[in-house]
């Protein structure tokens, strides 16, 4: 199915150029980053993580978001889904290519990756992740690629597909769960050791991918021959609609417990957040963005009226997806390391190079799925003529 | 055609295979090379580790003869126990001046380099104030002395350590003959799941080569690369030849060192006859620095 990746106008050309040419000023970064040492990025001894695992976690996120139109067509045999579970499948692809490029870009010794598989570690959470990860981009690899080739074919999925495809829908659930874990089980983190961690992550993952599987569909009705429709559309809007609201609800139950228990080790990393700490506040502007863009996401997508105008649906899970990624894309990783465990405040702000490098790693996932996403309409398309 | 084809992509792709696998293979050779000598001594082969690492470090950072070895192995004068704890007397330590030595013969006997970035910066054992030490333990009214008094902070080489259980490829590791928590500097992927588990602090990473920042450097112990987390070590590579460890020896009898285990001890003599604390014990790792205020 691959050559049909190969006909395609101007746009579509011209479209690759441009990511290509992000992803080669981005590998300079990153050669020069190997060069000199993560030193080039904003990381410190303190906040020792930032935008790469911030964005990494993210787009966890996003991969684990799929399973929102894989589980009701192959659960509840939501037949409207059948044309859009492909476009669901391939953009976790996509995440989950970003995510592992995420975790490599960001270790300090990249040639030795392979100790992980070398001396498995199973106490380590991210041996686990690593597990979960790369498993999921094989299911979805596997499922997507044999669906959309049978369909192709005018023919039903093989018998045998069908194990996996219930497989990845728990599968879904364990990435981001696990993903979670990496975070929530370590002892004074305040701000991360919570249970409710691993669901948080989830309902922001269920609001942000459909959110912006919308988005896609929306886009690809205007550019293509191949509507994936209006009811599978507003489908969608109900889960992003539901999940943003849990996700919010989620966050007043943490803030509730910080506040109300009035432990200053759970209060300090929201208020350095919200309000600033000590006089130190880079992210206060951020999240109350992102809180803000939550709250306008819900009311344009709890109120029917609002949520079937497709220019307002827009609108709204553009919203949903940039507060989700301020929330855990900025302030879930940086807002765990400060204060550090000495009390002591040290402020983090990405550099440029670490910023090219990022746009350079989502350049890369805009290619893949470009590219899966090209032959989706393609033999749409062709099975449409 | 149609055959020729297949057969060449065949071809090519059993070829692509083995290419791709011969790192992989050529790892595990070596690993298997690390290991064999270890198992002869019957040590562990997290020690094996720790020793090829702390060999191979010096000989690559400097020319020096059989003579510059370093002794992670244990010698027949080592120094043993079942678990390495620590007792400062912070009373016998009330100024910088104090700490200045102790700190200044560690980082310079274990190649610690001199960051002047904050954000780079690399320290094993350093002064704190009561309040960023003892978090949990801070009173609005405290002793003004206790309060000014400043206070030596390291790894605490904890028994349940939450940086070893964090690490995805054993390089940080609870060595089990005498609890000490060390880092294979060769092993460590620098993923910095160490950083974020240690509560204390007490673990730094090398944001960039740290060679240039050394002012003199020790060829009795291997500098770092860059890309790797290092943290205090409780002088191991002293005990192994049956010395204290440097901040010990220099502490003016301030800091004793001994096995928790041992009832006949220093340190469980001093625990059974002062009042001490140690940081963030709610936590449940078992931190085995313990303070005498």
């Amino acid at each position: 199915m691959l050559e049909l990746t190969l006909k395609g106008g101007k746009s579509y050309w011209g479209w690759l150029v441009v990511l290509l040419a992000v992803i080669g000023g981005a590998f300079g970064l990153y050669i020069w980053q190997i060069k000199f040492g993560l030193g080039i990025t904003g990381m410190s001894r303190d906040v020792s993580w930032g935008f790469y695992i911030a964005n990494f976690t993210y787009l966890v996120g996003v991969a684990a978001g799929g399973v929102m139109v894989v589980l009701p067509y192959y659960l509840h045999d939501y037949k409207a889904y059948g044309r859009i579970t492909i476009l669901g499948e391939f953009l976790a692809i996509a995440a989950v290519v970003m995510c592992l490029l995420f975790i490599l870009v960001d270790l300090g010794q990249p040639m030795r990756l392979f100790n992980v598989p070398l001396y498995p570690t199973p106490n380590s959470v991210l041996f686990w992740d690593m597990i979960v990860l790369n498993g999921y981009l094989f299911l979805n690899l596997v499922i997507g690629w044999n669906v959309l080739e049978s369909e192709r074919n005018n023919a039903h999925y093989q018998g045998w597909l069908k194990p996996f495809i219930y497989i990845s829908i728990p599968w879904a659930i364990s990435i981001h769960t696990v993903t979670a874990y990496l975070y929530c089980g370590l002892p004074g983190r305040g701000f991360w050791l919570t249970a409710i961690l691993a669901p948080r992550f989830l309902s922001s993952a269920f609001a942000a991918g459909p959110a912006l599987l919308i988005l896609l569909c929306l886009f690809i009705r205007k550019v293509t021959r191949f509507d994936p429709g209006r009811k599978q559309i507003q489908a969608l809007a109900k889960t992003v609609a539901y999940a943003i609201s849990v996700n919010v609800f989620f966050m007043i139950c943490e803030v509730f417990v910080a506040f109300y228990s009035n432990i200053p080790a759970h209060m300090d990393h929201i208020k350095y957040l919200f309000v600033g700490l000590h006089g130190h506040g880079v992210l206060v502007p951020w999240m109350w963005a992102s809180v803000g863009l939550m709250v306008i996401g819900i009311i344009l997508l709890v109120n029917p009226g609002s949520r079937k105008n497709e220019s307002v649906l827009a609108v709204a899970c553009l919203a949903v997806v940039i507060g989700t990624w301020i929330d855990k894309g900025l302030g879930m990783i940086s807002g765990g390391f400060v204060p550090n465990p000495l009390h002591e405040i040290t402020e983090y702000v990405p550099t440029v190079p670490e910023i090219g490098i990022t746009l350079g790693v989502y350049a890369i996932g805009a290619l893949v799925l470009t590219i899966l996403y090209k032959m989706v309409v393609s033999v749409k398309e062709e099975v449409r003529a | 055609m149609e055959d020729s084809r297949r057969t060449f992509l065949k071809i090519a792709g059993i070829s692509a295979m083995g290419l791709g696998a011969n790192p992989i293979l050529s790892a595990f050779a070596t690993d298997e090379h690390t290991e064999a000598p270890a198992e002869e001594q019957a040590q562990t082969p997290a020690e094996a580790h720790a020793e090829a690492g702390a060999e191979q470090a010096p000989a690559a950072a400097g020319e020096h003869g059989e003579a510059g070895r370093v002794h992670v192995q244990r010698g027949s004068d080592a120094l043993t126990a079942k678990q390495w704890a620590m007792v400062i007397d912070t009373r016998k330590l009330q100024t910088k001046d104090d700490m200045e030595p102790l700190i200044a013969v560690c980082h310079k006997i274990h190649n610690v380099p001199k960051l002047q970035n904050k954000h780079h910066e690399i320290k094993w054992i350093w002064e704190t104030e009561y309040q960023h030490a003892f978090t949990d333990k801070m009173n609005q009214f405290l002793n003004q002395e206790v309060q000014h008094r400043p206070f030596l902070v390291l790894c605490n080489h904890c028994e349940n350590p939450p940086c070893v259980r964090a690490c995805p490829t054993k390089a940080t590791f609870k060595r089990e003959s005498d609890g000490i928590v060390m880092m294979d500097f060769h092993r460590c992927i620098g993923c910095r799941f160490c950083m974020a588990a240690c509560p204390f602090g007490s673990r730094s990473f090398n944001f960039r080569d740290p060679r240039p920042f050394i002012k003199e450097q020790n060829k009795q112990f291997p500098t770092r690369t860059r890309g790797v987390v290092e943290k205090c070590n409780f002088c191991a590579e002293r005990l192994a030849v049956g010395q204290m460890p440097a901040c010990v020896e220099a502490s003016k009898g301030a800091i004793a060192f001994g096995d928790l285990y041992d009832p006949e001890s220093e340190v469980r003599q001093l625990l059974k006859t002062n009042y001490t604390i140690r940081r963030k014990q709610v936590l449940g790792t078992e931190p085995s620095v313990y303070y005498i205020v």
